[in-house]
């Protein structure tokens, strides 16, 4: 640390003790001090800016989309873009898309909200730091990844356990299936990969706010002859409680922005269903990429992405709303 | 204890009762009685789950089994603990064993996706697949030929452009949030937020949007056609994903820095600019790096934007500036949605390259963002220790 403080020139120690001299001391900025202040304020702008232009742009590019569907752009179902005036709608999309992030956020939380617990309350110190790496490491390993995974591998591993549910539990409207129906490509099978990418923000941010629960709370729970449940159930849950809604939250931005392995995982095309076992399903970000470089669609498709980016924004923003405000959230990133 | 300290009351000469020897309860202990009570509920969990689905019903496949056996492995240890320790410590233990396995389970899918890339990449990965483009490759081409050069020239190029534009803005940007006493930091912290969970495939949308529709029919700048489908506009894009993930994480190690050490550079005269940049940024330098370190990460491996940018190709196109570019996420994505076994397999060796690749960079952030301090003050306490019995001696 002192090796870094030695570059730092003091020139003015030593002309004071050439000239024993009061000397002027101002409070003024100096250039380079408003230089400074220039560029990282600009810096900081920028990004604000940036999201700014991002709104702005989708919805310049996508009047044209909204002038042909008027307030039907958010009614309709089906994407037709080849007929004249061309059909298009969000509703199928913007159904899939939240059925799918649903099915993720149901499966990760409990899950990334247990690996946080035994990261914090009881793995011991020593594995402590290699679990941390490992659920990081999991949200390293690309989207892309998991979507080959998903769909030549893990897919047809979960196909028998869809055909059990709706087999005995068909009568629960979302395991209902059609009769002969297929099982690969389902919104189940895409929203368990995708809460594989959500688990690890969850676990992140529920980890940290775990491991600042008081420590005088805690052994206070267990000095009063609580068990390590207990403990957790009465001081470190209530605690943490705004960091795991809002870790929730935070995947379930993820879930709703995730592309490439939704994608693969679906077919596609828009349809308004709760059936979850079946092939079928699209997601605006899937449905998006798979119209890529189609010229004519791109009013269409920015507006469907305009619809996106609002409502993962809006989430976001909740989510860091909600961790900050908690009791333990202050001072977390979320 | 008071019983034992207090002096005896007089006249009395009763001596207190001999009490019962107490048995010490460690609530959190691990018996080998847990362990086998443990070990006998799965088994009679997995032939439950094995009777119920092989004999009685018509099977759920491997996936569903385990899920099943493992509900029933928690109710079954559930009755046993509660009936053997009493409500409170059966709770407990339920509890313990479903965060430890709920944590494991997290792992299985890990090590089953590295495991299966591996096993499906590994047997093309020939070093051709570094020296060669898919020029001329058909469909009855086999899998190890042809190779992936073109694509891993268009990531290095595309990467390394986004980090020209990312890492400038998001240390200043970093600096700003900490160093600065803006009153926008708090809205500009949100908007990093929000950014970092902006779907990238909304990114590529917006290149597209800015750069790519208006100047589509404009003519070439000195023969390039720089505001086209090119690995610029890829880099672009991939530094929209990169900015927020490296503004934070730098934002963090920031906030690590020691105030006193700001303080110290301050109260000798130097600047805030000259604090920051000799005294703040090289305190946290292991950090920027794994900050930058995890940008790269994130970007290597992003797909969506790359779809509305750079569009792929397959052949090798040095040149960013000038028509489409591929890049190894392209490549992989392009070549298992193939028919052919061959290109499926060709799409595999470049997800195993892929996935190297973004592991390496993962460890490379891990080891450089440690934290050294501990190993310090470890080097610190050795030296106090050999000090110590010194200073005992001179203690009369």
């Amino acid at each position: 640390m002192h090796v870094t403080l030695r570059r730092v020139r003091f020139t003015a120690a030593v002309t004071a003790a050439a000239t024993p001299r009061p000397r002027q001391v101002s409070d003024e900025p100096t250039r380079i001090d408003r230089i400074f202040g220039f560029v990282t304020t600009g810096a900081g702008m920028t990004v604000f800016v940036l999201l700014g232009l991002v709104g702005l742009f989708l919805l310049l590019r996508s009047r044209e989309a909204f002038d042909v569907a008027g307030w039907s752009f958010f009614t309709r179902v089906e994407w037709r873009s080849d007929t004249s005036p061309p059909e298009i709608g969000v509703l199928g999309l913007l159904t899939g898309t939240v059925i799918v992030a649903a099915i993720a956020v149901v499966v990760a939380v409990p899950l990334g909200t247990c690996t946080a617990l035994f990261i914090t309350d009881y793995a011991s110190a020593r594995v402590r730091g290699p679990l941390t790496g490992l659920v990081d490491l999991l949200a390293a390993i690309p989207s892309l990844l998991y979507g080959i995974w998903g769909f030549f591998v893990f897919g047809a591993q979960v196909v028998p356990l869809s055909k059990f549910l709706t087999r005995h539990l068909g009568w629960i409207p979302i395991f209902a299936t059609e009769e002969e129906a297929v099982f690969t490509g389902s919104m189940f099978i895409a929203g368990l990969v995708v809460s594989l990418m959500v688990l690890p923000i969850i676990a992140a941010v529920s980890r940290e706010v775990f491991s600042q629960t008081p420590q005088g709370e805690k052994e206070a729970a267990l000095a009063l002859g609580g068990t390590r449940w207990g403990m957790i159930r009465q001081v470190v849950l209530p605690y943490g409680k705004g960091g795991i809604i809002g870790g929730s939250m935070l995947g379930l931005g993820r879930a709703l922005g995730e592309t490439i392995a939704v994608y693969m995982l679906l077919p596609q095309v828009p349809k308004l269903t709760i059936r979850i076992l079946e092939n079928g399903g699209a997601t605006i970000s899937g449905f998006i990429a798979r119209r890529a470089g189609n010229d004519q669609e791109i009013p269409g498709l920015m507006a469907a992405g305009l619809v996106l980016f609002l409502l993962t924004l809006a989430t976001n923003m909740l989510a860091s709303v909600i961790i900050s405000r908690s009791r333990s959230g202050a001072g977390i990133d979320a | 204890m008071v019983a034992t300290t207090a002096p005896p009351a007089p006249g009395s000469t009763r001596t207190p009762p001999p009490r019962p020897p107490r048995e010490r309860r460690r609530p959190s202990e691990l018996t080998p009685e847990d362990r086998w009570t443990a070990a006998g509920c799965a088994v009679s969990a997995l032939s439950l789950t094995w009777l119920v689905f092989a004999r009685l019903t018509d099977g759920v496949g491997w996936f569903g089994f385990v899920v099943v056996a493992y509900v029933a492995f928690l109710i079954l240890f559930a009755l046993v603990t509660t009936d053997r320790l009493g409500r409170l410590a059966g709770i407990d233990r339920v509890a313990t064993v479903a965060v430890s396995t709920a944590t494991i389970v997290l792992f299985v899918p890990l090590l089953w996706l590295v495991g299966y890339v591996v096993k499906r990449g590994l047997p093309a990965l020939r070093p051709s697949f570094f020296t060669e483009d898919l020029a001329g490759i058909g469909g009855d081409a086999l899998a190890t030929d042809g190779g992936g050069k073109h694509a891993i020239i268009g990531t290095l190029e595309q990467v390394g452009l986004a980090l020209v534009f990312t890492v400038p803005l998001a240390v200043s940007c970093a600096v700003f949030l900490n160093e600065s006493r803006s009153r926008f930091r708090r809205p500009v912290r949100i908007v990093v937020d929000a950014m970092s969970g902006l779907p990238s495939v909304v990114a590529g949308l917006f290149v597209f949007a800015v750069f790519i529709i208006p100047f589509a029919d404009r003519a070439p700048v000195f023969g390039w056609h720089v505001f086209g489908y090119n690995g610029f506009m890829a880099s672009l894009a991939l530094s929209m994903i990169m900015i927020p993930t490296v503004t934070r994480t730098v934002d963090v190690v920031l906030r690590l820095v020691p105030d006193g050490l700001r303080e110290a550079g301050l109260a000798l005269g130097a600047s805030r600019a000259r604090v920051v940049w000799s005294v703040v940024l090289p305190t946290a330098r292991s950090g920027v790096t794994t900050a930058v370190v995890l940008g790269i990460a994130r970007a290597v491996g992003e797909t969506a934007p790359l779809l509305f940018t750079s569009f792929g190709y397959d052949l090798v196109n040095r040149n960013p500036f000038d028509g489409p570019q591929d890049s190894l996420p392209l490549f992989v994505w392009k070549n298992v949605q193939k028919p052919s076994h061959a290109s499926i397999d060709r799409g595999f060796t470049g997800a195993l390259v892929l996935m190297i690749v973004v592991l390496t960079l993962f460890v490379i952030a891990r080891v450089v963002g440690r934290d050294r301090s501990r190993a310090r003050h470890r080097g610190l306490r050795a030296r106090v220790a050999t000090l110590v019995p010194s200073r005992r001696e001179a203690r009369p």
